[in-house]
């Protein structure tokens, strides 16, 4: 049930804008159901030969040509829970400066805190929580762009759940996916997680600031991720103190 | 736990075809470099299928081998992992199979 009012909303996925001192009873998923009901006795084997996932890859490329239309860009941002996602952002968009419209989705199981976070910084943000949900999926991005009316040229930057499993598996409808790992974390992440990792067109090394504090190998890292994903692009960044922000702002506002 | 969001988009895909058909058996294809475990699939099935039409079906799931090319030698060879390397030490692979994920078929009755 909903601490805020008790309307028992959240077994399901809500997708909001959050505000300081309300709070809203956002969209929740509808089911489709438009089907044919074949009362036969016998048994028949019915052909279907379709992917799992078609329902969610469908509305992904409608997604991604929605924000084509309009020139925008949006990355998917996956990593564990605590690698600095949200701290990038916020870094990110005060980087850029106005240089590119920005948007943010924010996807938590619970909780506005991220959102909240990012819009702080001035930038228009819509938090998605899943509930008991591990990863975003498509039609939970749609809902978001629905709420975020992202004007031309923006760049979307959505942030998955902390996760380094099930989000690999479900299109956004993203333009690209950066996937962040932090110095605090084992270099050998690559290898335990190679799904995630192979689906990254970029990966972000964060909290470097933190290096002469920690063991971590950053060849050994480097070489585990090129051991799973051999051309991917590895940026090295601190998104607390600012290191590295100039290669990752010119890498976003040169995405068409 | 992702396979519980996937078990339940094979209970929406057949239910969206077969409306309130009795269905009997399932037919997966689910390949070794899906990521995706058949167990814990099965697991989320009887889950998930409780009160549709597909309570009590029999899953049936095949399981294709991962087959790549390597980019570096161009040979093809087959692997469960999906951390492979080829023989010439190549690990820049193009994967041809193994990444399935699909409905064949369903029984109806």
């Amino acid at each position: 049930m909903c601490r805020t009012c008790g309307c028992g909303e959240d077994e399901d996925v809500r997708v909001y804008e959050p505000t300081e001192a309300g709070h809203e009873h956002p969209r929740t998923r509808e089911h489709e159901h438009g089907h044919e009901h074949p009362h036969s006795r016998h048994a028949r084997t019915i052909e279907l030969g379709v992917p799992v996932l078609a329902k969610n890859d469908e509305l992904a490329a409608r997604n991604r040509e929605r924000l084509k239309e309009i020139g925008a860009f949006a990355v998917n941002l996956m990593s564990s829970p605590g690698s600095g996602k949200t701290t990038l952002l916020e870094r990110t968009i005060r980087a850029l400066d106005g240089a590119r419209p920005v948007c943010v989705v924010e996807g938590d199981q619970e909780t506005p805190l991220d959102a909240q976070r990012i819009r702080a910084t001035g930038c228009r943000a819509v938090q998605i929580n899943t509930g008991a949900g591990c990863h975003l999926d498509a039609v939970m991005f749609a809902d978001a762009l629905d709420r975020l009316g992202p004007p031309a040229d923006a760049l979307v930057l959505t942030e998955n759940v902390g996760n380094l499993v099930c989000p690999a598996l479900f299109d956004l409808g993203e333009q690209a996916r950066a996937v962040i790992a932090s110095v605090t974390e084992g270099a050998d992440k690559p290898l335990k997680y190679p799904h995630m990792f192979q689906s990254a067109d970029l990966l972000i090394l964060n909290k470097i600031d933190l290096l002469p504090y920690v063991e971590f190998d950053v060849e050994q890292f480097a070489a585990n991720a090129r051991r799973v994903n051999p051309r991917v692009r590895i940026m090295h960044v601190s998104a607390t103190r600012g290191d590295g922000l100039g290669a990752w702002t010119e890498w976003l506002l040169g995405r068409t | 736990m992702h396979e519980l969001a996937i078990t339940q988009s094979i209970v929406d895909a057949i239910t969206d075809r077969v409306g309130d058909g009795r269905v009997r058996m399932v037919h997966l294809e689910i390949g070794a470099l899906a990521g995706i475990v058949p167990d814990s699939v099965c697991f989320c099935f009887d889950l998930v299928s409780e009160g549709t039409g597909l309570a009590g079906a029999e899953l049936e799931i095949s399981r294709p081998k991962g087959r790549s090319r390597c980019r570096e030698c161009g040979s093809e060879f087959e692997h469960e992992d999906p951390i492979a390397a080829c023989r010439c030490g190549g690990v820049d692979l193009d994967v041809l199979s193994g990444r399935e994920l699909r409905i064949v078929s369903v029984e109806v009755v």
